[in-house]
């Protein structure tokens, strides 16, 4: 540790503190554009009556900031800042090259979110940035592999670190998703609209090849090598196994690739593609568990920090989270569960407890040990404040998705409920009603992220302006008053 | 490989000699319940294949030995709730209208579908149990637009109003403003003396004023004295129930520009035995006649 930071001038972390910074920016918009669509279910006026406004529009505008912009800065910054540090070299490329991967990489997020609000879409989930907007990332992925890649390979250790498997599997198999399922033909070379060379199931089946591997490679892997780099470091302690880590992976990789068809069950899908993402998706249990083992058992003589370090605390109950979700879905792949599951807001609740629990923990937990370090701090400005935010947060999950789990299961069953007589019980227009409280919960929880969010962007802010706020810490005063009484 | 393990004090496990940024990692072996589950995951996918379709082949694919399709699971399960209403079903077909209402059994069977249909169909306009809203009749009622008999609620629900479908129920009422039939301070007066129809009360100058102009613009369709005509869809106007609202400002609106509000044909969309459940259904919410 001390070897390598002697030398850590050398590294280039002015482009990790840009995409730290713009991964809370635009982690803060997206919590922020969640919470105000969370309320247009509850309260249909809130689409105000304009396009631009309206839930259909916003939406994407939610995902897309959540995943690609939040977590895809995130992904960026930590990478740059964990291949840097685990091969023991500065970014291969130069200055230049990063730079113009963090603007090129902010251009498009910029260029999609305006296109959505303008109704420009390819209306594919996760995907909907027309055609020019995805000729542009392809060059900036190309040139984020080059600079990943490139500094592997002039690494000065032996060998690659874990947390870069998992990294540089996210980077390559992001691309090859993206390529593929973004095959369009533009209908003009000035025109924004495109349609996909895919057509009928086969489209449907490459769109969720792609949309479930964005979750298995840019929500799961990308987001297991951040974990393979900060819980051990905010730990101070090895990696629980090598082994595991290796089984792990490649069983994790190898299967999720399949995985896709589970969100086509009882579809026009043929049976047997059905059935392989079932089962691909239920040998998915153990290899994702893996990495939630190898990240909790890392706390082992180490447990005690999670009183005094607020980002470990994030860490952890982020693998937890991650553990929770990883069993939860294969679970709603099992066709008898998923014809409960499917279009309810189960599958609502299911993504957040990712999305939220997992990636954005693990984010945050990330981002707590990041800032002073990147900033040349002692600590941050307040645990005390970081503490406040995990609390606020985990209650905001907490009730989004208990929220979700009652009213999408209530869905569920009340859509396939038929009175004695044969007759469906229940319309659709009657289920929707007994969704308001559940939506409403579920706006609360939203709040309530949104506000633990902005309390870290202020304790980051003051951070960096190196303030020290006077706090005891819970430890000391305990180690110090004890012998006093 | 490992360059120089040592042991970790904590747990006792050798490291396996790599280190990047002061990472280590231990040498721990796979943990024996991990492996257990994963095993019988891969079983259970192994079996699973066995029994439903799985192996994609040259032309086809593997059946499986259950012979499992979704396709047959759906047209079995939609023939055994096809098969379990088919006698009622049947029988409601065969039936009138009026003998479905004098037998208990079959009421209570229409009375159930037309219910399911009509919240999936009809709710969104005239809301649970056919409350109405503003705009769409209140069908809970005994105030009916086109009559309130079964066979004039069947009409209605089967052809519509005022759609494209010939056999809709078809009438207009003018836009006395709009068009210039009648000025603004006629179209005040007529509309105090429509409210002074319903008890509520106006200025009674205007209402005399307002009297002769009504007998000469409105009574032909409403009626001498406002009690509407079912022929021609026309509202009674004496029993304070209203589609639009009965307030002053409403009254002018709709004298001045006419509302003649449709309603689809849903002959064209639903099966005549739902239909007729749907009109068993109307016609029992409390204004049936």
């Amino acid at each position: 540790m001390t070897a390598s930071s002697l030398s850590s001038e050398r590294y280039n972390e002015d482009i990790v503190r840009a995409f730290v910074i713009a991964s809370v920016f635009w982690g803060l918009a997206a919590f922020a554009v969640g919470v105000f669509i969370a309320f247009q279910l509850g309260f249909p006026a809130l689409n105000l009556g304009l396009e631009w406004t309206t839930f259909g529009r916003l939406r994407p505008l939610h995902t897309s900031a959540a995943i690609f912009a939040f977590g895809g800065n995130a992904l960026l910054g930590t990478s740059f800042h964990v291949v840097q540090r685990t091969c023991r070299t500065p970014l291969f490329g130069g200055r230049a090259a990063a730079w113009f991967v963090f603007w090129g990489f902010q251009l498009f997020i910029v260029m999609a979110a305006l296109g959505y609000l303008e109704g420009v879409t390819k209306s594919r989930e996760y995907a909907e940035p027309e055609w020019f907007n995805d000729l542009w990332l392809t060059l900036i992925w190309v040139m984020y592999l080059a600079i990943f890649l490139g500094t592997i390979l002039k690494r000065q250790e032996p060998h690659i670190y874990v947390a870069n498997w998992f990294y540089l599997s996210f980077i390559i198999t992001i691309a090859v998703l993206h390529v593929v399922n973004n095959l369009t033909i533009p209908v003009s070379v000035f025109g924004s609209k495109s349609y996909s060379v895919f057509s009928g199931v086969q489209d449907a089946l490459i769109q969720w090849w792609y949309g479930h591997n964005a979750v298995g490679f840019f929500l799961t892997a990308g987001f297991l090598g951040i974990m393979y780099y900060f819980i051990p470091k905010q730990a101070d302690r090895p990696i629980y196994s090598y082994r595991l880590s290796v089984v792990h992976f490649w069983s994790l990789i190898f299967l999720y690739i399949w995985a896709g068809p589970h969100h086509l069950h009882y579809t026009a899908l043929p049976d047997w593609a059905q059935t392989l993402g079932m089962v691909f998706s239920v040998m998915l249990w153990m290899p994702s568990w893996g990495g939630m083992i190898n990240g909790l058992m890392t706390l082992s003589g180490a447990w005690y920090k999670l009183r005094t370090d607020p980002g470990l605390r994030f860490s952890v109950t982020a693998v937890a989270f991650y553990g929770m979700s990883t069993f939860e879905g294969p679970m709603m792949s099992i066709k008898s569960v998923n014809g409960l599951s499917h279009y309810t807001n189960w599958t609502i609740g299911h993504v957040h407890s990712g999305a939220l629990g997992w990636v954005a923990f693990i984010v945050f937990g990330a981002l707590y040990y990041l800032v002073p370090v990147l900033w040349k701090r002692q600590r941050l400005y307040s645990p005390r404040l970081a503490a406040y935010h995990y609390w606020i947060a985990t209650l905001g999950i907490v009730l989004y998705i208990v929220s979700m789990w009652v009213a999408g299961i209530m869905q569920g069953l009340m859509w396939r409920a038929y009175d004695e007589m044969g007759f469906l019980q229940y319309s659709f227009a009657e289920v929707v009603v007994r969704m308001h409280p559940f939506y409403l919960m579920r706006a609360l929880g939203g709040v309530l992220f949104l506000l633990g969010a902005l309390i870290m962007a202020y304790n980051f802010w003051r951070t960096a302006r190196g303030e020290l706020r006077h706090e005891a810490e819970p430890v000391s005063r305990a180690a110090v008053t004890s012998p006093a009484e | 490989m490992p360059t120089k393990t040592e042991k970790d004090a904590i747990t006792g496990r050798e490291t396996t000699g790599h280190e990047w940024d002061g990472i280590r990692e231990l040498d721990t072996p796979l943990p024996r319940w991990w492996v257990y589950i994963f095993y019988a995951t891969i079983a259970f996918a192994a079996v699973y294949c066995v029994l439903y379709p799985a192996i994609p082949l040259l032309r086809s694919h593997s059946e499986g030995m259950l012979g499992y399709t979704n396709r047959a699971a759906l047209v079995q399960s939609t023939e055994q709730a096809a098969a379990q209403q088919a006698g009622f079903i049947s029988r409601i077909r065969a039936a009138s209208l009026e003998e479905i209402r004098k037998d208990p059994e079959l009421l209570a069977f229409a009375e159930t579908g037309g219910r399911a249909a009509f919240a999936e169909n009809c709710v969104p306009c005239h809301r649970a149990g056919g409350a109405g809203a503003k705009g769409y009749p209140n069908l809970a009622d005994d105030d009916w637009l086109w009559g309130g008999t079964l066979g004039a609620i069947h009409q209605t629900i089967t052809h519509g109003v005022r759609n494209a479908d010939p056999d809709s129920r078809q009438s207009q009422m003018p836009r006395f403003g709009a068009d210039n039939l009648l000025n603004r301070q006629q179209i005040s007066d007529v509309a105090d003396y429509v409210l002074s129809l319903s008890h509520q009360p106006a200025p009674a100058d205007a209402v005399e004023r307002g009297s002769a102009i009504f007998a000469e613009n409105c009574a032909l369709c409403h009626g001498e004295k406002g009690t509407g005509n079912q022929e021609v869809g026309a509202k009674n106007l004496t029993n304070g129930i209203w589609i639009y609202g009965g307030d002053k400002a409403t009254i002018v609106e709709t004298i001045t520009n006419a509302r003649n509000g449709s309603m689809p044909s849903w002959g064209a969309r639903l099966d005549p035995t739902t239909i007729k459940m749907l009109a068993v259904y109307v016609h029992s919410l409390g204004g049936g006649q």
